[in-house]
């Protein structure tokens, strides 16, 4: 069966760069693209939620359904 | 699943104005989380402020807030909830507004044991101002007017509080988000003046003053030196020095002022 990949939302507008959601991040899903965080690497989202607890700027946001 | 902040939010008013990695945000997620999982009501619950980069938090949620003048936090909130001693009274600042600006009313809010919640944000600097040196800079570290080093050793501010009569004592970090809601969620909940000091990063005026390369520096330290009060107490006096207890630190009971207060007015009526 195929693994159902969570949806990470992450709102430029609200994103300072402060890198914390990259390097918290347990599975390195996330990389800095130019400023703004960015998704890297999808597949090994664990939906740990770190990124999203961590972010102090409300500009992730992890949805699994 | 995602947390839904945006209900606790004022529409429009993101992003804020803290600086990148600023933990202020951190906790402030850790608070909304706190007055989600209480259930609290929007129009029962007050949340104010006095001066700072910290006091600038209730700006951004929705329920009723108060911006105050610089350390005044804890005699306007005394004010709201003496009238309307329904409401959930929550105060936010930072450490110089609450320990220095403010020491005077923090120690006597702290003594009279008033049913309140004081979220104490501690950054070790004035971020606002342009990081001049608070009270719980610690010693030898530098500010913008202790350019060669904090002579001045710095506040332990739970112990401060302890000392001064809060009921309730407890601290966290901006590392251990996770925490964070918790203990305010059990301050909120106690009867009494409880106090939640969470150690913050200022990386805009205290860290690169103090040779801290990033924010994720400034994470790792508090991550380092904080220890749990429970594993704390396997360990020597040599393994905790320089480390920082946080958890719940202290909590008694003691008769709380509005329902003192009320007796008053009882024996006062039947004075007559």
């Amino acid at each position: 069966m195929e693994k159902k990949l969570p949806k990470i939302e992450i709102i430029e507008k609200y994103c300072k760069g402060c890198h914390i959601c990259v390097e918290f991040c347990p599975k390195d899903v996330l990389e800095m693209k130019g400023f703004y965080a960015s998704v890297k690497n999808l597949e090994a989202c664990t939906s740990c939620m770190q990124c999203e607890l961590r972010c102090p700027d409300f500009a992730i946001k992890v949805t699994n359904e | 699943m995602a947390f839904d902040y945006d209900k606790w939010l004022r529409p429009g008013k993101l992003p804020h104005i803290w600086c990148p990695g600023c933990g202020h945000g951190i906790v402030m997620k850790g608070l909304i989380r706190a007055m989600d999982t209480l259930k609290l009501k929007k129009e029962e619950t007050a949340i104010v402020s006095g001066i700072g980069c910290a006091s600038r938090l209730p700006g951004y949620i929705d329920c009723c807030t108060l911006h105050t003048a610089h350390g005044r936090a804890a005699a306007f909130a005394t004010g709201v909830k003496m009238a309307k001693p329904e409401m959930n009274v929550i105060l936010v600042g930072g450490d110089g507004d609450g320990t220095a600006i403010g020491g005077n009313h923090f120690i006597h809010a702290c003594r009279r044991n008033i049913n309140m919640t004081y979220i104490i944000m501690n950054n070790y600097i004035y971020g606002m101002t342009g990081g001049q040196f608070s009270p719980c800079t610690p010693t030898g570290h530098k500010a913008s007017t202790t350019p060669y080093g904090n002579p001045d050793p710095g506040f332990d501010i739970a112990k401060l509080a302890i000392g001064a009569g809060a009921t309730f004592v407890a601290r966290g970090t901006a590392f251990h988000a996770n925490q964070i809601d918790k203990l305010i969620a059990e301050a909120i909940q106690h009867k009494g003046f409880s106090v939640v000091e969470i150690l913050d990063d200022c990386p805009t005026t205290y860290g690169r003053r103090n040779k801290y390369k990033s924010v994720i520096e400034m994470m790792n330290r508090l991550k380092d030196v904080a220890v749990p009060v429970k594993a704390a107490e396997k360990m020597t006096a040599e393994q905790l020095q320089g480390k920082i207890l946080t958890g719940v630190l202290y909590k008694e009971e003691k008769p709380e002022y509005i329902e003192e207060y009320a007796k008053v007015i009882e024996r006062a009526k039947a004075a007559k």
